[in-house]
């Protein structure tokens, strides 16, 4: 039964399996669902950054109509705190994170009690009744200004708001080729020391958060449908939380609204929600209001950066220095400390050097928590190795292409390329896929254009700006992981199993939310197998259905859940060319495996792969000793981090009156190895990239000193809409992974590294004439005219 | 609690509200038409768009009993007779949507956009579509979505 499918389904741009309930309005989010009996759960959060909690009277609440109960961090019962899970080193300070703070509050938005009864309204409106006692304290929201002198101190118990060091030389596993420090003291060496300030950043996935809870109260075994990325991981953490054992805990990720991170969290909601139930024995909803969700959902970035290079007077760079402050906020989240860490390997860019040294210091301050946001410590290496390596072309005079082709690792060094920071790169190909960039940009023609804005004396001047990166993603090897102090693994599974009905059916442990996974998975799987796209069923995202899996984040649901998946069906071949040969009388060495056929070579006598699982299901006629059933499952670590990387151009038009700035072209060749789908691809860079131009141009969370929230909802927070944002020019270059056989390596968080940089260095570059050399981010009309006022004077 | 007449969809429905109550509660918890999303507190992300008399506007900006007497189109109306609305299947065909949050609001304000101007340029459909935010797209897709049901 051949397939009238095109062949091979890899490399197709099929239409999503995923859309058509989305667009017609069958999505199932958490805020769809409704389970009888159900109470709804609204929590009352600080309005002070920092504050003593002297009592809290909840006599009002509970007389309020429809208000069953009201709970505070000293009613609601909790088996422990929520759960840290990468305590970087034993420096870490790690204070204990209550679901509802029992002291004080340390940021605005610290839930401190909740109100539960039997409508949205009623919930709310009885919490405006919740009375709080509170003693407010000064705050700090400045990163340096907490580690100075005499700051006021977010957890009295460590005297500091220093929450620990890394150091590369102390800390890291694998160490750098050699120290950066010689290279500073050697007089020929030209260098440079740069300062860059990344502003907080809002993730603002379109769905805000939401939990239900809903219980078989007799079994005492709960369902949890949480908006995650993190299903798997959820469980276990609310395990810990809420003292109920995972087998009968049952996590379900419904459709997920995007998450870019924010739900990669271990959140006091779904904890609150759960431990409410078990104690009311009643199911619970909590949906989060966005601007709720501005100081309660995760925060991301924030980091000052000093970054130093050391080059030869020809360009050739030998060594690179960092230091970070990054901002942990209140707390540490469930992998907060060791953000910053995930770009540790990741400063000297695409380049070959000589000295790398790296350090980074967290800490606290009374905002809300930071934690992942797409691309999570790599968007800020490469922030950081791109602006420098534009400041060293500035100070050395070479066209700052010509230095990044001058110093990228050559092609001759790959596969499995060690590099200066002692970990080993797959494959790449930086040159050509800079030259494809370049080519598609027509380099000579943008500075022809930009001498031609400088020449007319007009006020909009041309810049363009390049940013050439590499990633570590497809997170991540267990091993790795256990050298880095991170507590769980980085494995990945799937099972995939043949129906009686011929249909096949995969689970993955990812959770896709907008990935497309259940597309491309299907494709996948239908090369392998031999079986119609259409015929694949894959199904993720609920503890129950999918037993085993790490979830989605770190762009590893291909590099990591596909590989698992092509695993699986490696081990459902081998079973059924057994089978095959039992039904044939052959030996399984005679038979060839085509479009899903096994034929006796030289013959037409063939079994299909539908009917050996149909024959394995029946179990009727088996080899002896073989199981009935035609299923695998695998779990799949990787043995390496996969290794994305592009060059992206960006080309702006800089008014120089008012300050405000044109994209006229954003061009971009990516290279995440083999593509199962390049619709998928192409999507997931222009969703990347966009968030990439917002960090560079608009997104910024401000606090005043007091620690509130200025850009505290969607009207003051300045998430671009479609008049902002540019079409773009993409192509790739395909440099497929040797470390798995799919050659795939991730894009997920591909356009949100590689797009800062280029942007602000467009801008960097349009002014350059003027004397402008930097420019804070994001780089608001407001700033660039400052900057060119300041560099006039 | 007062009552309001509203007809959704083509369907006639008398429900009681409360005054401050918003009509995309009404459309989701009343009459369970959960295709319509609520995004933001701030009229700022137009997920909760539907069709108010033929007009696109934010149901989380509209009390329900301004809806009284008269006729909402909901994404759930959008297909006749299980036949896709032309932008419908345009998003689909141009890859318009990653996690599909957006997509019923940002779907109801792009067939109002064509209503009112059938064949835009990219430009008119940028800021047609600016009252919509999408985070996953980055608006690419979804711009060529619009221009290929303009020209369907």
């Amino acid at each position: 039964m051949a397939t009238t499918e095109p062949k091979p389904q890899i490399g197709q741009r099929r239409l999503r399996k995923e859309d058509p309930e989305l667009i017609t309005g069958q999505g199932r989010y958490v805020d769809n669902i409704t389970v009888p009996g159900m109470l709804w759960v609204h929590v009352v959060r600080s309005p002070y950054a920092h504050a003593t909690i002297k009592g809290i009277d909840t006599s009002k609440a509970e007389q309020a109509e429809g208000v069953v109960a009201v709970y505070t961090g000293e009613t609601l019962e909790f088996a422990g705190p929520l759960v840290m899970a990468w305590p970087i080193n034993d420096q870490v300070k790690n204070p204990a994170h209550h679901p509802l703070t029992k002291d004080k509050a340390r940021y605005v938005g610290d839930p401190v009690a909740v109100v539960v009864a039997d409508t949205r309204a009623n919930a709310k409106d009885a919490a405006e009744l919740v009375e709080v006692d509170w003693d407010p304290h000064p705050a700090v929201t400045d990163i340096k200004e907490a580690l100075a002198d005499g700051a006021p101190i977010v957890h009295e118990e460590f005297g500091t708001n220093n929450a620990g060091d890394w150091i590369f030389e102390r800390d890291s596993p694998v160490p750098p080729r050699n120290p950066a420090g010689p290279y500073f003291e050697d007089p020929d060496l030209v260098t440079i020391k740069e300062d860059y300030y990344l502003a907080r950043l809002i993730p603002n996935a379109m769905e805000p958060r939401g939990v239900v809870v809903d219980l078989t109260a007799s079994m005492g075994e709960y369902t949890v449908y949480s908006s995650t990325q993190i299903p798997h991981i959820l469980r276990t953490t609310l395990t810990i939380t809420c003292g109920i054992p995972e087998a009968k805990l049952r996590v379900v990720a419904p459709d997920v609204g995007g998450g870019f991170g924010s739900k990669l969290e271990a959140y006091p909601e779904d904890a609150i929600c759960l431990a409410i139930a078990k104690t009311l024995r009643r199911p619970v909803k909590w949906i989060e209001e966005r601007s709720e969700g501005y100081v309660a959902t995760l925060h991301g970035r924030e980091m000052y950066q000093t970054i130093e290079l050391a080059a030869t007077k020809d360009g050739v760079l030998k060594a690179v220095r960092v230091n970070l402050l990054a901002s942990m906020g209140a707390y540490l989240r469930i992998i907060t400390p060791g953000i910053p860490m995930l770009g540790a390997w990741l400063y000297a860019g695409p380049y070959d050097c000589e000295g790398y040294d790296f350090q980074y210091t967290n800490v606290f301050t009374n905002n809300t928590f930071t934690d992942a946001y797409r691309g999570a410590g790599r968007p800020e290496a490469t922030y950081a190795i791109e602006r420098a390596m534009d400041a060293l072309a500035r100070k050395l005079d070479m066209d700052p292409i010509d230095l990044r082709m001058k110093n990228f690792i050559t092609n001759d060094k790959f596969p499995n390329y060690t590099m200066v920071t002692g970990l080993t790169i797959d494959s790449a190909n930086y040159t050509g896929t800079t030259e494809k960039l370049l080519e598609m940009l027509d380099y000579p023609a943008v500075r022809k254009q930009q001498a031609e804005s400088r020449a007319n004396g007009g006020t909009k001047v041309i810049g363009v700006g390049f940013s050439t990166w590499l990633e570590m993603c497809g997170i991540a090897p267990s091993r790795v992981l256990a050298a880095l102090k991170y507590i769980a693994g980085g494995w990945d599974a799937a099972t995939v199993e043949f129906m009686p009905t011929g249909t096949v059916r995969v689970l993955t442990g990812v959770s896709p939310h907008g990935q497309g996974n259940v597309t491309s998975m299907a494709q996948i799987v239908a090369d392998q197998l031999g079986v119609d796209f259409e015929d694949v069923e894959v199904l993720h995202g609920d503890s129950q259905v999918v037993p085993l899996g790490l979830d989605t984040y770190g762009s590893r649901g291909l590099a990591v859940g596909g590989v698992a998946l092509y695993k699986a069906g490696e081990k459902i071949l081998a079973k059924a060319r057994t089978l095959a040969a039992h039904q044939l009388e052959c030996s399984e060495d005679d038979l060839e495996f085509a479009g899903g056929d096994f034929t006796v070579k030289g013959t037409d006598k063939s079994a299909n792969i539908k009917g050996l699982g149909f024959a394995a299901w029946a179990a009727h006629d088996l080899p002896d000793g073989m199981e009935p059933g035609l299923t695998a499952t695998h779990l799949y670590d990787p043995p390496n981090f996969s290794w994305p990387n592009g060059s992206h151009a960006c080309v702006v038009e800089v008014d120089t009156e008012t300050g405000s700035i044109d994209i006229l072209r954003y061009v971009a060749v990516d290279d995440c190895g083999v593509q199962i789908n390049p619709n998928i691809v192409e999507g997931q860079l222009h969703g990347g990239i966009t968030q990439g131009i917002a960090e560079a141009l608009f997104e910024e969370a401000l606090y005043d000193t007091e620690g509130n929230l200025l850009t505290g909802n969607m009207a003051s927070y300045m998430v671009p809409g479609a008049p902002e944002i540019p079409s773009f020019e993409l192509d790739s270059t395909v440099t497929p992974s040797p470390t798995n056989p799919l050659g795939v390596k991730g894009v997920g968080e591909a356009g949100t590294i590689a797009a800062p940089p280029a942007v602000i260095n467009a801008v960097v570059d349009a002014l350059s004439h003027l004397g402008v050399t930097n420019m804070e981010r994001p780089a608001t009309p407001e700033r660039v005219w400052r900057a060119i006022q300041e560099a006039k004077s | 609690m007062g009552q309001i007449t509203v007809t959704v969809n083509g369907h006639r429905h008398q429900v009681d509200v409360e005054p401050r109550d918003l009509l995309v509660y009404t459309l989701r918890e009343t009459l369970g038409l959960t295709g319509t999303n609520v995004g933001c507190d701030t009229s700022s992300c137009g997920a909760c768009t539907v069709h108010l008399n033929g007009e696109a506007v934010k149901s989380c900006t509209v009390l329900a009993v301004q809806a009284d007497g008269q006729e909402v189109t909901t994404i759930e109306g959008l297909a006749v007779n299980g036949e896709m609305h032309p932008m419908q299947q345009a998003f689909t065909e141009h890859h318009a949507l990653q996690c599909g949050y957006c997509t019923p609001g940002m779907i109801m304000a792009a067939v109002s956009l064509l209503d009112d101007n059938p064949s835009p340029s990219e430009d008119e459909i940028r800021h047609g579509l600016e009252g919509n935010l999408c985070r996953c797209t980055g608006y690419h897709n979804i711009v060529k979505a619009v221009q290929a049901a303009a020209s369907a």
